[in-house]
């Protein structure tokens, strides 16, 4: 029977985000990272705290919510608190667990290291931001 | 049906409130809901108190200290920086304090096992904390009393029922993975004497502090030690918290570098197999550069350890991790309403987790704190109890907050060692001043809303070093705490005016 890490790693190889790691490597990035769940309702990352960690969502989804209004939705394989740890900024939306939510943490500080170790991680990530930005200007004009 | 006798104090039957479990994390509980007047039966499958440590740790020394010698008297408030393995006594009780002191072998500062258990069994006795001994909690049902729903409790000694039930039932029922062969293995807890190891090859799964706790025990007998598992260890010189190797057992570090016998392995286990009168571990390094098969004597699954929750998932308990650690509110309790959990299981509730640094309670010094702050949140929501409040000037409140922070006379520890995650809360009064409402989870302040007011805490940096953080609530939200400048002696005693300076104008924004 797999077991929970057997789990994840197999559920982290149908993400954008690990999709050119092999097994071993997912299996290391399941170890390195902590997982945390959060029942409906709570605060996953708040706006305006600093010192937040790196989340990707492997189970349910999470609200994004600015000054309490509701902006988008994030859901499986999708990740957040990038941002303001490379900024060094607090992040400007709070993300909220919509119904159960099941996260892999990564605390700010081994962001970097983790990125160097995995460049092609590293690319799935800029190409995301580079998406995300596509969209805000599209939204903005 | 069992009887009320000396033995078992709790027949089975209907309580108010019942508590699973004789560990510290049950006894620091049953005695602190004693103190509140809270009416409540402690059950426990064990033969006496201790928990996980009447067999734990296997090399039998503890990894959180005791120090016999402090800069404060062992009967005080102040002694619990130095001593983390001690339960808390209330006022009044100060012949409680520090017992753990007095069970110590003078080996060592980390006390060995059985003088851990000694020092658990003491408080018991001396506190006359009553627990039904032998007595296993089998199953759970949840059922719709006239009140509301109630907990059954199915156990070896009858059937208990409550509206509310509080698990203190550990962390410490040996987990394995999947890894073909792993189950043919002894587990960490399942070890041999370590002579038994002399001249032999051995493999560790595993590289975190269980791990590392047998290399370093088998340095000077075995032949070989390999350590593997898939992700680089950190040692607590670069996690700064209790989750990284501690330096008691960096030895190995230092061999695995010097080529001293001790080699550390970045990868994943891909089977475990006979061969001979040893083992065969093929392993695929974690670099993608290919891997190894590793023959040993011996293979220890040092693999970790889960809550025994028994049938609680099914009830809706969510749980997460390896761990399979329960989800819990800042309050300890569960996804399923009455259901709570103290002792080293609180560490589901995740706190803010600032700088991406844990709670403590995954140990006695963490956990045994989240015990009082829980008994009074349930005397106050379950049983109406009205907790004193004394209001104080704001003045008086600065003042007050650095002392406990900088570990004043009169003062525990209970912002120190749960940094971050509990906080001592001032709520401003609208007549003038400010209400103590006592130590709470940190969380619960910043998140639950609420009356204006500040939650003084320590908080680790992101390089290692300490220093207050105090979070102001203004109109019901919170931003970035005010900080202070960390001393390398603790005492921020001197800082007075900028924290009023800092703290006040946020309030008066």
């Amino acid at each position: 029977m797999a077991d929970r890490q057997e789990e994840l790693a197999t559920k982290l190889a149908t993400f954008a985000l690990f999709s050119d790691l092999n097994y071993a490597q997912l299996r290391a990035i399941v170890e390195l990272f902590d997982e945390a769940s959060f029942p409906d309702g709570e605060r996953v990352l708040r706006q305006g705290i600093s010192g937040s960690s790196f989340f990707v969502i492997v189970d349910g989804e999470a609200e994004v919510r600015v000054d309490g209004q509701p902006r988008s939705t994030l859901g499986q394989g999708e990740f957040f608190g990038e941002v303001s740890i490379f900024l060094g900024e607090a992040p400007v939306a709070d993300v909220v667990a919509e119904g159960p939510l099941r996260c892999l943490v990564l605390a700010a500080d081994q962001v970097e290291g983790f990125l160097n170790a995995y460049p092609h991680v590293m690319f799935r990530m800029l190409k995301a931001q580079a998406l995300r930005l596509r969209g805000a200007n599209q939204w903005r004009s | 049906m069992a009887e009320l006798t000396a033995d078992n104090p709790f027949p089975p039957g209907d309580y108010p409130l019942v508590v699973v479990g004789s560990g510290p994390g049950g006894l620091q509980l049953s005695y602190a809901l004693r103190r509140l007047g809270v009416e409540h039966a402690v059950l426990s499958a064990d033969e006496g108190p201790g928990g996980m440590f009447r067999k734990w740790p296997i090399l039998q020394r503890m990894l959180s200290w005791t120090k016999p010698y402090a800069p404060a008297d062992r009967r005080s408030l102040q002694y619990e920086r130095y001593d983390w393995n001690s339960l808390l006594p209330g006022d009044g009780d100060d012949h409680l304090r520090g017992l753990q002191a007095d069970h110590m072998d003078g080996a060592s500062h980390f006390p060995a096992r059985a003088d851990m258990q000694a020092g658990l069994e003491a408080f018991a006795e001396a506190a006359a904390i009553r627990v039904s001994y032998g007595c296993r909690w089998e199953s759970t049902a949840i059922e719709a009393g006239p009140g509301g729903d109630v907990v059954v409790l199915r156990t070896s000694g009858g059937e208990y029922r409550a509206p509310v039930v509080v698990f203190a039932v550990g962390v410490a029922e040996p987990w394995r993975p999947g890894t073909p062969g792993i189950e043919d293995v002894p587990h960490y807890g399942e070890m041999k004497p370590v002579e038994a190891y002399a001249g032999k090859d051995v493999f560790i799964v595993g590289k975190k502090n269980s791990g590392f706790e047998i290399a370093n025990g088998l340095l000077h007998h075995a032949r070989q030690v390999v350590l593997a598992s898939p992700s680089p260890a950190r040692t607590f010189a670069e996690t700064h918290n209790l989750v990284g190797v501690r330096a008691r057992y960096v030895q190995p570090f230092e061999d695995n570098l010097l080529g001293g016998g001790v080699f550390i392995v970045n990868g994943t286990i891909d089977s475990i197999s006979r061969r001979g009168d040893g083992h065969r571990v093929n392993v695929s390094y974690s670099d993608g550069s290919g891997g190894h098969a590793f023959d040993a004597d011996d293979v220890i699954a040092a693999t970790g350890f889960q809550a025994p929750l028994k049938d609680l998932p099914a009830l809706g308990v969510m749980t997460a991790g390896q761990s399979a650690v329960p989800v819990q509110t800042p309050f300890w309790e569960a996804t399923v309403p009455g259901i709570y959990f103290a002792g080293t299981i609180s560490q589901g509730a995740q706190g803010m987790r600032r700088n991406g640094v844990p709670s403590n309670s995954g140990a006695v010094h963490g956990a045994r704190y989240n015990a009082q702050v829980l008994a009074r949140h349930i005397a106050e929501v379950h049983f109406g109890h009205v907790p004193d409040q004394p209001v104080r000037s704001q003045e008086e409140v600065y003042g007050r907050v650095l002392d406990e922070l900088s570990g004043a006379p009169g003062y525990g520890a209970a912002l120190f060692h749960q940094r971050s995650y509990l906080a001592r809360v001032f709520e401003v009064e609208p007549g003038g001043g400010m209400r103590d409402t006592g130590i709470q989870p940190l969380q619960h302040f910043v998140d639950g809303g609420g009356p204006d007011g500040i939650g003084a805490t320590l908080e680790t940096g992101a390089d290692g070093r300490l220093y207050p953080a105090v979070w102001v609530r203004r109109r019901g939200s919170c931003k970035d705490p005010v900080t202070l400048n960390p001393s390398p002696l603790f005492d921020f005693r001197d800082q007075g005016s900028q924290l009023a300076a800092q703290v006040g104008a946020t309030l008066e924004s």
